[in-house]
């Protein structure tokens, strides 16, 4: 309890909340807490809707701009969906990677999460999941129709949508590492790109090869599991080393 | 294994042992030293420069010093920083608020991570800071002596036995400097300890504290 650690008189003092019992001042659990820190940055995003929306309109003008380079023949368009859905995914997820931890680091709001007696990696899971739900959710549900535009049939749309939205959870852990470790820069664009691209090499392999299977029929089941185990190796170490990284920027 | 229970680490006293701090290539802190029992204040002062922040930031475990060591009740805070965290509440010389967000989600948000918030204390901390008419506002809308008041709410709302405040009462008129004067009061008389960080005087209720005088 917080006001366990004084003496007696705590909870006579007249504090302006009124008579605040000692259960008042519990401390929030774990759980608590992350909820908070996801509707604070989803509160704060919907305040700021461009933010939102840039990444979006980059991955559906990328999509848009293969059949002007390469050609508007259906058939030649379909073969390269995958690459292309999965390259313009990966820039798109970069581009907003640069506000993930910027703006906390800058009002203090880092350093309360790190004094605040929470788990710091916990907090920094629930963050990474904020902006998982405000990128990668929103460029996995508009993949579908871009690859629509690209000459890929319906039927391969629920195997699209489904390594969409697996791979982007690893995109967004990946991303939060390099975002934290660039915490101390003035402009920290190219080297984020430079640090998230290679270590993003499997989840393309796997979500290209994984979509590429769907589009032309056939079972996409085995690279999607190679997907969501990597999913759950960045899940359970991302968090850790953005933590990490975190600390060092705020020494 | 309850970390956030703040007896556990926290009961008597917070002591500085020969700080050493390097900033850089400069020797910021010089081997600071002080004993703070529970239900005191220490008042740091010193030129700009002196290196005030540093030493909280060192006190509250953000920096790590290169020699010495900060102890809770004779044991290092560093053998548990978590439960350390949890008993102490750290006020840098801005507030960490969000330009997007009204004073009151601001106040939800930031406090509500660390304690349970019933709604009835966060309006009471507001209307004790003077904020009730324009809580409701956008933080970006408000003057730079009214995000200070809400962040003197959120002190108003963390009852821990450690307080390391950094310049809390710039920017305040005579009413917010009474207030923060009125809370720093109550901390010590609940047996809470202070560490602030200021070159102006102190509100007259803390009037009494001891003086550190870092030398620039």
């Amino acid at each position: 309890m917080r006001s366990a650690g004084l003496s007696a008189p705590a909870s006579s003092v007249a504090v302006a909340a009124g008579p605040v019992s000692r259960d008042a001042a519990a401390s929030a659990p774990a759980l608590t807490a992350a909820c908070l820190a996801v509707s604070r940055d989803l509160a704060l995003a919907f305040r700021r809707r461009g933010q939102l929306v840039q990444p979006l309109a980059f991955f559906v003008l990328v999509t848009l701009l293969f059949p002007l380079a390469v050609s508007p023949e259906l058939a030649r368009l379909r073969s390269i969906a995958p690459g292309v859905l999965w390259v313009a995914a990966l820039l798109a997820s970069l581009l907003a990677l640069e506000f993930l931890f910027r703006d906390d680091a800058q009002d203090g709001t880092l350093e309360q999460y790190a004094l605040s007696g929470q788990s710091l990696t916990w907090l920094m899971f629930a963050k990474t999941l904020a902006h998982w739900l405000l990128t990668g959710l929103p460029l996995s549900i508009v993949a579908p129709f871009a690859a629509l535009s690209l000459g890929v049939g319906p039927a391969a749309l629920p195997g699209i949508l489904a390594a969409m939205v697996v791979g982007t959870v690893t995109l967004s852990l990946i991303g939060a590492i390099a975002a934290a470790l660039t915490l101390g820069m003035k402009r920290s664009g190219v080297l984020l790109a430079l640090l998230t691209l290679p270590l993003s090499l499997p989840v393309l392999i796997c979500g290209a090869r994984a979509t590429e299977l769907a589009v032309s029929g056939n079972a996409y089941l085995a690279p999607l599991e190679l997907l969501a185990a990597l999913a759950v190796l960045a899940v359970t170490l991302a968090p850790l080393a953005a933590a990490a990284a975190v600390r060092i920027s705020l020494e | 294994m309850n970390l956030r229970d703040s007896r556990a680490v926290f009961a008597k006293e917070l002591q500085a042992e020969n700080l050493h701090v390097w900033r850089a290539d400069r020797h910021v802190l010089k081997g600071v030293g002080f004993v703070l029992p529970l239900g005191e204040c220490l008042k740091v002062s010193g030129p700009n420069g002196a290196g005030k922040t540093t030493l909280l930031r060192t006190l509250c475990g953000l920096i790590f010093p290169e020699e010495g060591r900060v102890l809770a009740d004779g044991e290092d805070v560093r053998a548990d920083l978590r439960a350390f965290h949890a008993s102490l509440m750290y006020l840098g010389h801005e507030a960490p608020l969000k330009a997007d967000l009204t004073a009151r989600e601001n106040l939800r948000y930031w406090i509500g991570v660390r304690r349970a918030l019933p709604a009835q204390a966060l309006d009471g901390a507001l209307a004790r800071v003077g904020a009730g008419a324009w809580c409701d506002r956008l933080v970006r809308t408000l003057s730079a002596g009214q995000r200070r008041r809400v962040a003197l709410a959120g002190l108003a709302l963390m009852f821990t036995p450690l307080w390391l405040l950094d310049e809390p009462t710039t920017n305040l008129d005579t009413e917010g400097q009474r207030v923060a004067g009125e809370l720093m009061a109550e901390q010590l008389a609940r047996g809470g300890a202070i560490v602030v960080a200021a070159h102006q005087e102190l509100p007259d209720a803390v009037r009494g504290a001891r003086v550190l005088e870092l030398a620039a």
